[in-house]
């Protein structure tokens, strides 16, 4: 606050005396406070990482002490359900040695398995995933993640790029005929995803055949670093990405063009356009630069909401990620693989977030003003 | 000599936060929302079958006046599993909205009205549940029982959805505690449950309705992915487990009467809740509306709500136009 550069300003503000007068060019292009802070060298906001990283961290002690306490709170547990499929074929005593093995021996205090539980975390084991004959979960999940992560990682960052920007268009010209496209796309994202999926299916790819209508790859298509492979992955991909744009653009188109339409109302856009500043400059470096932040702040939800969908979207098209897997841990009652996947998934949810956090920090100036 | 004047302000103020409610986009969803929910109650009546009732001479038959939306691969009549699955759908999601409201308001409204560590505390339990991705929290969750209960189902759903509700009214809460009429009447001695009741809850209420709207939104979308996974059980009667079905006897993508009516009818009760959830955000951010109208009345005169230069209306341009 001492500085006396206006902290309490919007971010991308009308230009302040100093800036203009020390700035020999075209003010209406260049001279913003914002512009001219990150100018003088982007200053580290400290408390803004160090509250989010303590966040974080609860965040994920929270999330594994949960992934510790469920299947303790239930009934039956992993070795209940093994010695069930194995009918009979175990001896008795095989379901101790088992439960020494999972971490389940009722012997040991809760709070010695608890900590055991954080030393195998630690050392990054995820224990025994018995429905993939007893092959370390870490294995079966580091398999899998690639492709969700690709699906859900590329579907995301299209959703939102095309959501904001669309919204950020349809925001600016209000009254007119764009306005029919938001109903629209809320009606997309209220429709289930797997649903839609399965639509799609029928339509793109049993009737039409312009897409595979499953499966990550052709079966007999050797994976490697070829164009051949890669073209192969790209269009097996392509339906399913599709389907979780379309589902969740809605959400972001809505949220960006009420947002648009809150901040034209704002001073600073009509002194902006008053300054004769162009059109595309008003809208996109003043306007969309403002209503942009609750998107990002609303990414935490939205992308729950995403993975989740994913999820099931992986089920539909028989995609050979993360949701398949939990699929066919569920079936098979095996929690230790349901746990990891659990595990990894609030972890990759937690990085994301912390991508649209540094986002944040670098669109907001007032984070790193509030520092001074 | 008290009572009456608290009650007349109670009510006079719980109906004008009723107006959320009054707008054509509002009215509309909720009239959708309410033949739902007729059609749920009215279940035996509308149906003509037994929703579970086979008949192995009239299997897989495409729509026709006997079978509205013609038949499942044993004979079921879908119209009628629509109907019952009506049932299963609002039962469920209106239990666990129920659940995920009570909590986010006691949460919500208790952290807003807190301060230091307790809020901060509160803030952060709700921050990590928004962040957990819920649906994996779901199937794991549902997949630990056997059999489980349709109250369980719900309490699932309703524990994974609770937290946004519960961060937007601690935001507001907190914003209202400083208020003029807060402290006033704080500054009057009134015990902190009438202040939170009379004082507080009526400005709360279109936040509470809009993410009650939201919560029911993605309570009927996870309780028909939970459905469709086959991990609830597939006899308890809802549109997910139609679409259960029609994938287990592989009605893809030939049976189409089996997959689209079920699917439509999660679509249709989406679209009520976002058609309520537009209303309230009209009445709650006026703009939302007026920023349109005012737009095309602009344009209707010929000028661009944009256009940053107005142009000078002598009488010339007036009859020029005209």
């Amino acid at each position: 606050m001492s500085t006396g550069t206006s902290t309490t300003q919007p971010p991308a503000g009308p230009v302040s005396p100093e800036a203009a007068a020390s700035d020999p060019v075209d003010p209406t292009l260049v001279g913003t406070t914002a512009t001219a802070a990150e100018r003088r060298g982007i200053r580290v906001p400290w408390r803004f990482i160090g509250g989010r990283v303590a966040f974080y961290l609860f965040t994920a002690w929270a999330a594994i002490t949960i992934n510790f306490f469920l299947p303790r709170m239930m009934k039956g547990d992993a070795v209940d359900a093994y010695m069930a499929r194995s009918q009979g074929q175990l001896q008795p005593e095989a379901e101790k040695a088992l439960r020494a093995l999972f971490g389940l021996d009722t012997s040991v205090p809760l709070w010695q398995q608890y900590l055991d539980y954080w030393g195998m975390l630690l050392h990054g084991d995820l224990g025994v995933s018995i429905s993939t004959g007893m092959a370390p979960v870490g294995d079966a999940i580091a398999s899998a993640l690639p492709w969700t992560l690709g699906l859900v990682g590329v579907a995301t960052i299209i959703s939102f790029a095309v959501g904001t920007g669309l919204g950020a268009v349809i925001g600016w010209r209000r009254g007119g005929r764009l306005d029919a496209l938001v109903p629209i796309t809320t009606f997309m994202g209220t429709v289930p995803y797997f649903w839609l999926g399965l639509i799609f299916i029928a339509v793109f790819s049993t009737l039409l055949g312009w897409f595979p209508a499953g499966h990550a790859y052709e079966l007999g298509v050797e994976p490697g670093w070829n164009m051949a492979f890669i073209g192969e992955v790209i269009s097996h991909a392509a339906l399913p990405v599709i389907t979780i744009v379309i589902a969740s653009v809605g959400g972001w188109v809505l949220g960006m063009r009420n947002m648009m339409l809150t901040v034209l109302d704002e001073d600073y856009i009509t002194v902006a356009q008053a300054k004769g500043m162009p059109n595309r400059r008003v809208i996109w470096r003043y306007a969309a630069r403002n209503a942009v932040l609750p998107q990002i702040q609303s990414f935490a939800l939205a992308l729950g909401f995403i993975v989740g969908g994913t999820i099931v979207m992986e089920m539909v098209f028989s995609y050979p990620g993360i949701g398949l897997l939990l699929l066919s841990a569920t079936n098979a009652k095996d929690f230790a693989l349901m746990q990891g996947i659990f595990l990894v998934l609030v972890l990759a949810v937690l990085v994301a977030n912390i991508l649209a956090d540094i986002a944040y920090a670098i669109l907001d100036p007032r984070t790193r003003q509030t520092e001074a | 000599m008290d009572t009456p004047v608290t009650q007349k302000t109670f009510f006079s103020q719980l109906k004008a936060s009723m107006a959320m409610f009054s707008n054509r986009k509002s009215a509309a969803g909720l009239i959708i929302l309410g033949i739902f929910t007729l059609v749920a109650i009215a279940a035996p009546l509308i149906a003509p079958y037994d929703p579970k009732a086979q008949n192995l001479d009239e299997t897989l038959q495409p729509p026709s006046f006997a079978h509205l939306m013609g038949t499942t691969h044993i004979g079921e009549d879908i119209f009628s599993q629509i109907v019952y699955g009506t049932r299963g759908v609002l039962v469920v999601g209106f239990l666990a909205t129920i659940m995920a409201t009570v909590v986010a308001i006691v949460v919500g409204v208790t952290a807003g009205y807190l301060r230091g560590w307790k809020s901060e505390s509160l803030s952060a339990l709700s921050n990590v549940f928004l962040v957990i991705p819920g649906l994996p929290l779901m199937i794991i969750i549902a997949s630990q029982f056997q059999n489980p209960p349709l109250a369980v189902i719900a309490a699932v759903l309703g524990l994974t959805g609770w937290a946004w509700g519960a961060r937007v009214l601690r935001a507001q809460t907190m914003s209202l505690r400083n208020r003029d009429f807060i402290q006033a009447a704080r500054a009057n001695g009134e015990p902190l449950h009438r202040i939170i009741l009379v004082e507080m809850l009526p400005n709360l209420m279109a936040i509470i309705a809009s993410s009650f709207v939201g919560t029911m939104t993605a309570a009927v979308l996870g309780l028909t992915t939970l459905a469709y996974i086959g991990v609830i059980p597939v006899s308890n009667l809802n549109w997910g487990t139609i679409l259960f079905w029609a994938q287990q006897n592989s009605a893809f993508p030939y049976y189409w009467w089996w997959y689209v009516p079920a699917g439509l009818c999660i679509a249709l009760v989406g679209v009520a809740l976002a058609l309520i959830n537009f209303g309230i955000d009209e009445y709650v951010n006026p703009r939302l509306r007026s920023a349109g109208e005012r737009a095309r009345a602009m344009k209707k005169k010929g000028l661009d709500v944009n256009d940053a230069v107005t142009a000078v209306r002598t009488a010339e341009t007036r009859e020029s136009q005209a």
